[in-house]
């Protein structure tokens, strides 16, 4: 990890506008924020590390803990509420056996929701590792997260 | 080569692809494309077309604005004009090839309209279809036309002519073309953009910044999405004139991260532009140096408002200070800074290369120009739409929307998104600009428009959206950090049945104080959903709280769902539809509901072809008290 931690770090300049694009760097190459990184940072950057912590508990994207394989986002914009968003994350969580900001255990799937992701004209959608998956039944969630006759393994 | 000779031989590459007497195929491959399976269908095109021998040139653009018909294939095939077709599967696609390039039948019952003003084989003008005819696109007009990608597409549609423009005539000219134009923020508030220009060009130092904000945090609007996918040069155009006007150097897209395929267009697309001598030193030939950097948002609703995102540049919690001082005095990193709507810069673009009476020949008094909506919800034609300012709520839902999904009554409109309000059915006739929609309650916002139809509950509605703006608080004024929440806690009780009919009026009350007390102007418009829905559906907050039921189904604690015995078919597909098996019945037998296993998903009422799954007048057999 410090290899590939020292290699990013070593692409900026350790000033303070830096932070939050270090942050993205980081959780892009690790799936999420490992506290090693966070007080290497903070040491880079020469600030406190609650300063470090300050930032990333303020914004959505950034998580403390790994994430599955397959990083599944449940739209809640209010064109998808209209539409049952409501029950596609229930259907989720139901498919899944997981609860929203949670990962199964074998660390294939990771759920969590997103203000929205701008495909309200097919909505209600779901993301899938950066693939919009839209017009969400329960029939077509069950097909997109593979969750079909085999389902709970 | 000079911009003009590369102009040249870029128009002159666009006519000879209009020329072609190879077909050519665009595919529609933005976001809510793509979401549809443009890809697929554009690898169909891929591999089929050298396949069988056939020479055709095909072109991905962005969006044209019609999510409900997505994926959309456009094919010229010479003599013929362009046909835009519907719905295109990788199956359909096959079927284009084989009936239109092969056998040359140009598949009129697959097709929406064709392009120019002439029909042909009985498909109308596109441009005359109920969904483009109350159209004027001008924001959009190279969206699904032009290969983002391409910069000489851009090119040869007028692209940086405007830049050229503002060049020379400089920046105090500029300032005074866009206050002719009446160009007003499309980001919300709708300030009038000359004058934040002329103030921060006025204020000392030689710092200046210019942001563009284009975190598109209103959830349930994908304007800017869609014009940064399907034209991002508009962008980088705009940006380069309002930052020659205000007289800044250094400038930022600020982007929200849940939009990849955006920030990679408009990071090629600044790539081109460098390449071009358009960005960077003396740009062409006139002393001025512009520089564009990208910053990815991480997730906050509130870094919409100007000195939040500020605060999230500098490296900070995205936290609102006070105002004055404003940005266009003191901003990032205290230096004097504008910040812009994706959609007010790519104005100002067309207004340098149309000039100011072009952009105001559209509009109303107060509100020139056209605007983009993402018209969404329970409607039948959802998407993008661009119309005059002014135009009626009516027309834009009715005529081009083509009504409410499934013909179902018209309950309300939500304009503005979580900062926005309600507008009900009395009031479709309202035009839609900044003032008119302010006097109803809402805001025009950045163009998000959900619709509503008659099983939409307002009052969840509302608890929705404080759901959304408690959880966006940042947190630093106590009358939105603590007034959202009483008011999602009031909203939650009511839903559930522990409402009274004081809570109304608290309500109201408390909203009016978050309003005035908050800070920036996410609590500051925060209780407009609840404010407007008690305004315009009293009575669906008092059903509430005084029956104890919630007339659409939609308060699982206030719903018992009935099935009604002579208008079920015994069809079964509500039985199929229920996930917990509490619908028994015969094949072709009246079926029926067992409440005690009901949990009030509504899935058999969606799956019912006839209606026959309806909310019980009143609530039977069950303790709401407590």
């Amino acid at each position: 990890m410090e290899e590939r931690l020292s290699s990013i770090l070593s692409s900026y300049e350790g000033k303070r506008e830096e932070l939050i694009p270090i942050l993205q760097q980081i959780q892009g190459e690790f799936g999420y924020l490992p506290e090693q990184a966070m007080l290497e940072i903070a040491r880079f950057a020469r600030v406190p590390e609650s300063s470090v912590y300050a930032i990333a508990t303020f914004y959505t994207q950034f998580r403390f803990t790994p994430i599955g394989k397959k990083h599944v986002m449940v739209c809640r914009g209010t064109a998808c509420y209209v539409r049952g968003a409501s029950r596609v994350l229930e259907t989720v969580e139901e498919l899944l056996g997981i609860k929203e900001g949670e990962t199964t255990e074998d660390m294939e799937y990771s759920l969590e929701t997103v203000a929205c992701i701008g495909a309200c004209g097919l909505s209600p959608c779901i993301m899938i590792n950066k693939k919009v998956e839209a017009k969400m039944t329960r029939k077509r969630l069950t097909d997109v997260l593979g969750k079909g006759e085999a389902a709970e393994a | 080569m000079s911009l003009e000779d590369t102009r040249a031989n870029a128009q002159q590459q666009w006519q000879a692809l209009q020329d072609s007497d190879k077909p050519v195929i665009l595919v529609g491959t933005a976001t809510c494309g793509r979401a549809a399976g443009a890809l697929e269908v554009l690898d169909v095109f891929r591999d089929e077309l050298p396949r069988r021998g056939i020479d055709a040139t095909i072109v991905e653009v962005g969006c044209l604005g019609l999510c409900y018909v997505e994926p959309l294939v456009c094919i010229t095939k010479p003599p013929r004009p362009g046909i835009c077709y519907t719905n295109v599967t990788p199956k359909k696609a096959v079927a284009l090839i084989e009936g239109y390039l092969v056998n040359d039948d140009c598949q009129a019952g697959m097709a929406l309209g064709v392009l120019g003003d002439q029909g042909l084989e009985g498909i109308a003008p596109l441009l005359e279809t109920p969904v483009f005819k109350h159209q004027v696109r001008r924001t959009l007009a190279r969206c699904g036309v032009i290969d983002p990608s391409n910069f000489d597409h851009y090119l040869a549609h007028d692209g940086y002519a405007g830049l050229t423009k503002a060049l020379k005539v400089g920046p105090e000219q500029v300032i005074e073309e866009v206050k002719n134009s009446g160009l007003r923020g499309r980001g919300g508030a709708g300030f009038p953009t000359w004058r934040k220009w002329q103030l921060c060009r006025e204020a000392p130092g030689d710092e200046k910044y210019l942001v563009c904000n284009a975190d598109e945090g209103d959830p349930g609007a994908f304007m800017n999405r869609s014009l940064l996918e399907g034209d991002p040069h508009a962008l980088l155009e705009g940006m380069l004139i309002a930052g020659y006007a205000i007289g800044a150097e250094t400038s930022y897209i600020y982007c929200r991260a849940e939009y990849p395929l955006a920030l990679e267009r408009v990071r090629m697309a600044i790539d081109q532009a460098k390449q071009h001598g358009l960005l960077g030193e003396d740009i062409l030939g006139s002393g001025f140096n512009f520089h564009i950097k990208v910053k990815e948002g991480a997730g906050a609703f509130v870094c919409g408002e100007e000195t939040a995102l500020i605060a999230s540049i500098e490296g900070e919690r995205g936290m609102p200070r006070s105002r004055p001082p404003f940005p266009a005095v003191a901003g990032l990193w205290q230096k004097p800074t504008i910040i812009n709507n994706v959609e007010t810069l790519a104005g100002v673009a067309l207004i340098l290369q149309h000039g100011a009476d072009w952009f105001a020949e559209y509009g109303t008094e107060q509100s020139k120009g056209t605007k983009t909506f993402a018209l969404v919800g329970q409607v039948k034609n959802t998407g993008l739409v661009e119309v005059p300012m002014g135009t009626t709520l009516r027309k834009m839902i009715f005529d081009i929307g083509g009504g409410v999904l499934g013909d179902k009554p018209f309950k309300a409109v939500q304009t503005g998104g979580p900062s926005g309000g309600c507008i009900p059915a009395s009031l479709l006739d309202t035009p839609v600009d900044y003032d008119s929609l302010a006097a109803a309650g809402s805001i025009m916002g950045s163009g998000g428009m959900v619709v509503m139809d008659e099983d939409t509950c307002m009052v969840d509605f509302a608890r929705y959206f404080l759901d959304f703006a408690q959880k966006e608080s940042c947190g630093k004024c106590v009358p939105c950090r603590l007034g959202t929440k009483q008011l999602l806690d009031i909203l939650t009780d009511i839903t559930q049945g522990k409402g009274t009919t004081e809570d109304i009026d608290l309500l109201v009350e408390l909203g009016e104080a978050i309003k005035m007390g908050s800070l920036c102007g996410l609590g500051q418009t925060a209780p407009n959903p609840v404010l407007t829905t008690i305004r315009y559906f009293r009575d669906e907050y008092e059903a509430h709280v005084i029956d104890k039921r919630c007339p659409s189904g939609t308060c699982r604690a206030l719903t018992q769902f009935v099935i009604v015995p002579e208008t079920c078919t015994g069809c079964g597909l509500c039985r199929a539809a229920c996930p917990v098996e509490a619908i028994l019945g015969e094949k072709k037998a009246t079926h029926e509901i067992i409440d005690e296993r009901c949990t009030r998903c509504g899935a058999c009422r969606e799956a019912c072809p006839f209606g026959a799954v309806t909310v019980a007048e009143a609530k039977q057999d069950k303790q709401l008290s407590g």
